[in-house]
């Protein structure tokens, strides 16, 4: 490990996650590049090269205005969500928590579920702001209150990183249940519409929802990574940390609010996208071999999975799409199981 | 202290334990009238006595025959299953936190009906809950396996749990994608999923009735073991405990009866979980008491749950499994605030 120390502000390096850091961007290129070459027109490479930089190209409608945005928004979301996990379970000091446990996730889908059956049928038809800001919006609005209701109720002088987690839970089975009562009031057209977004889809992403996701993570990233000190210290037990004179529920308190941040803007763009936030802290961890969750590997470890699963969602069933988040799922229950594998030794 | 003194005070609570059983009785009684009689039409008492033994095909007697007895009956056996298998989950994890949707058998259920869907064409309710009880037979086991697996000596709760999400995930990831190519099969899913014990008919209940006496003979016969298992593996086998064969009995009655249950009534959430808890401080950690008690507790909170979920927002209904969702979210919060959390 080095030290890098530029007058009093002092920061430690690891090798392995520097190199770990560097390989996962080469691979996100590399994907990015693919993702913008396959779909329903094929390019070649200098073809997607002329259609990103030259306004005349033929391809410069596909590359600007489909492709480029759709895969910087999985990227971007997958980093979002892996850094708010990695913070996350960090806190709860539990490799199963996430910002679904936080009540995020779950808080965002009844909020949008609730929206687009209220909006009914009207909604396919108003398109508009409604679309372009309303549910991202709500989701945002939704992923708040739920993180709220959840931290509020896990609250007893101070907080417990396991307490967290079960209440955690037992608010997402509320939320569930709630969400698919919501799906049984609405027309079947909403509700297909509405599982569409529950299940995390990149499909038709645009610059509108590139910009809020870079802009949150250009201003949390920074700050969480400031916040590394205290994410060290409060791996250990409560009465340690305390002793190390850090204030605790302060730091504690604004780490979980910047994951919060990261997750809501993460689903307000995307959905909830399954299981990035709670594997990719997990692998960046295996492969960085550091005690906690490394913070910019897990997000770049993010940024790959969500990019790669998006690949396989649009051209799988072609021409059928599959939301992102489905593909997530059925590569991150298997990596469970792997889990569970590896405990018995 | 000698026998004597002994005796009357284990008589003593002989007694109690059966007067609180039939208290638990009359309650289940009470919550079967109400369940009958109130709903978007009530049906005055004498009208439903009627019903049930001199049917003339009057409106009220078509209602109380033809839904509410099937709707009342199909609560009280889902509610007795898995009250039954919350307790008898609880039991072997020793995790009061257990609860019979941990095990895949929701996920498993809803996954089997949609496939059966597309893949066979199934259209109807029977045909979904056959489906949907072999599809929570077989995640469960899957479940329960790989914590096998998992842990060196039978599950541990945390393996356990581990399985249970990483299988829910898998399933819940294949069914979202049947639901999206489906329009049919998303439709039976959505209402599938809010939970509910509405509109299924006699022949639903006589379908799942097999399945759930017969989970509820294992759950007794496992309830000795039980108990001797309760003080920890080593005493129970120093006890000439077979815990291998206590366990797969255990397993083998919850699978049987959450099945039955969520096959036919979709995802009923905290059922399993609330239950135990509020039959223990009537019955004590005796299984053989606990098991009755909690199956009761399970009828009589599922009722009045449903008939609830009938008056709360005229004129339509709330599906009984939000009802439940939402009376035992708060019970559980209190659980985990009130004592030092359990580690998962």
């Amino acid at each position: 490990m080095t030290t890098l120390r530029m007058s009093a502000v002092s920061w430690r390096v690891r090798p392995r996650g520097v190199t770990l850091t560097v390989a996962g961007l080469a691979l996100l290129v590399l994907l990015m590049a693919l993702n913008m070459r396959i779909g329903e027109i094929e390019l070649t490479l200098p073809e997607v090269l002329s259609g990103t930089f030259d306004a005349d190209a033929a391809a410069h409608f596909v590359i600007m205005e489909l492709r480029l945005p759709r895969a910087l928004t999985g990227a971007l979301v997958g980093a979002a969500l892996a850094l708010s996990g990695a913070i996350i379970q960090s806190i709860a000091r539990n490799p199963l928590a996430s910002p679904e446990i936080l009540g995020v996730t779950t808080g965002a889908s009844v909020t949008v579920v609730a929206g687009l059956v209220a909006a009914g049928t009207a909604y396919g038809t108003a398109g508009g702001l409604l679309a372009t800001l309303g549910i991202p919006l709500l989701a945002l609005l939704g992923g708040l209150a739920g993180a709220a209701i959840v931290y509020g109720l896990a609250w007893r002088r101070g907080l417990d990183g396991y307490r967290l987690v079960l209440v955690g839970i037992g608010v997402a089975a509320v939320f569930t249940n709630v969400k698919f009562w919501l799906l049984t009031i609405g027309d079947v057209n909403d509700t297909a519409r509405a599982m569409v977004w529950i299940s995390g889809s990149l499909n038709g992403r645009g610059w509108e929802h590139v910009t809020p996701t870079a802009l949150a993570l250009a201003v949390l990233v920074p700050l969480t990574l400031l916040g590394t000190r205290s994410l060290d210290a409060l791996r250990f037990g409560d009465d340690t940390v305390t002793g190390l004179g850090i204030r605790l529920n302060l730091s504690r308190a604004l780490l979980i609010l910047a994951a919060v941040l990261l997750a809501a803007v993460a689903v307000a763009s995307a959905g909830p996208v399954a299981f990035v936030a709670l594997a990719s802290p997990q692998i960046a961890l295996r492969l960085v071999r550091s005690g906690r969750p490394p913070l910019l590997s897990s997000a770049v470890v993010g940024a790959v999975l969500t990019t790669a699963a998006d690949l396989i969602a649009r051209t799988a069933f072609s021409p059928i799409e599959l939301p992102v988040g489905i593909v997530t799922a059925v590569l991150g229950a298997p990596y469970l199981i792997h889990l569970i594998w590896r405990s018995r030794k | 202290m000698s026998a004597t003194a002994v005796a009357p005070r284990l008589h003593g609570l002989r007694h109690r334990r059966v007067t609180v059983l039939l208290a638990l009785l009359a309650c289940v009684a009470v919550a079967i009238v109400l369940s009958v009689t109130i709903g978007s039409k009530s049906v005055p008492l004498a009208d439903a006595w009627h019903a049930l033994t001199s049917p003339t095909g009057t409106e009220n007697d078509l209602v109380i025959r033809s839904l509410r007895l099937p709707r009342t009956a199909l609560g009280v056996l889902a509610g007795i299953a898995l009250g039954v298998a919350g307790a008898l989950m609880q039991g072997h994890t020793r995790n009061p936190l257990a609860d019979p949707g941990l095990l895949g058998v929701t996920q498993g259920a809803a996954f089997a009906m949609v496939a059966s869907i597309i893949l066979l064409g199934a259209s109807s309710l029977l045909a979904y809950i056959w489906y949907g009880l072999a599809g929570a037979l077989v995640a469960s086991v899957a479940v329960f396996a790989l914590g096998m697996v998992g842990g060196r000596s039978g599950p541990t709760p945390v393996t356990l749990a581990l399985a249970g999400t990483a299988v829910s995930a898998l399933l819940y990831a294949l069914t979202s994608t049947i639901v999206l190519l489906d329009e049919q099969a998303m439709d039976v899913f959505r209402f599938w999923q809010a939970g509910s014990i509405a509109s299924r008919g006699a022949d639903v209940v006589w379908q799942v009735l097999p399945f759930v006496l017969a989970g509820l003979v294992l759950a007794l016969v496992n309830a000795p073991g039980l108990n001797a298992l309760s003080l920890g593996e080593d005493v129970a086998r120093s006890l000439g405990q077979n815990i291998a064969r206590t366990r797969t009995i255990g397993v083998a009655a919850v699978t049987l009866l959450s099945g039955a249950a969520v096959a036919a009534c979709g995802s009923l959430a905290f059922v399993g979980l609330i239950v135990p808890h509020l039959a223990r401080p009537l019955s004590g950690n005796d299984h053989r008491w606990l098991l009755p008690y909690s199956g009761l507790v399970g009828a009589g909170l599922l009722l009045i749950a449903d008939v609830i979920g009938r008056v709360v927002a005229p004129p339509g209904e709330l599906e009984v499994g939000v009802v439940l969702a939402l009376l035992g979210a708060p019970f559980f919060v209190a659980l985990v605030r009130r004592r030092k959390p359990v580690r998962l």
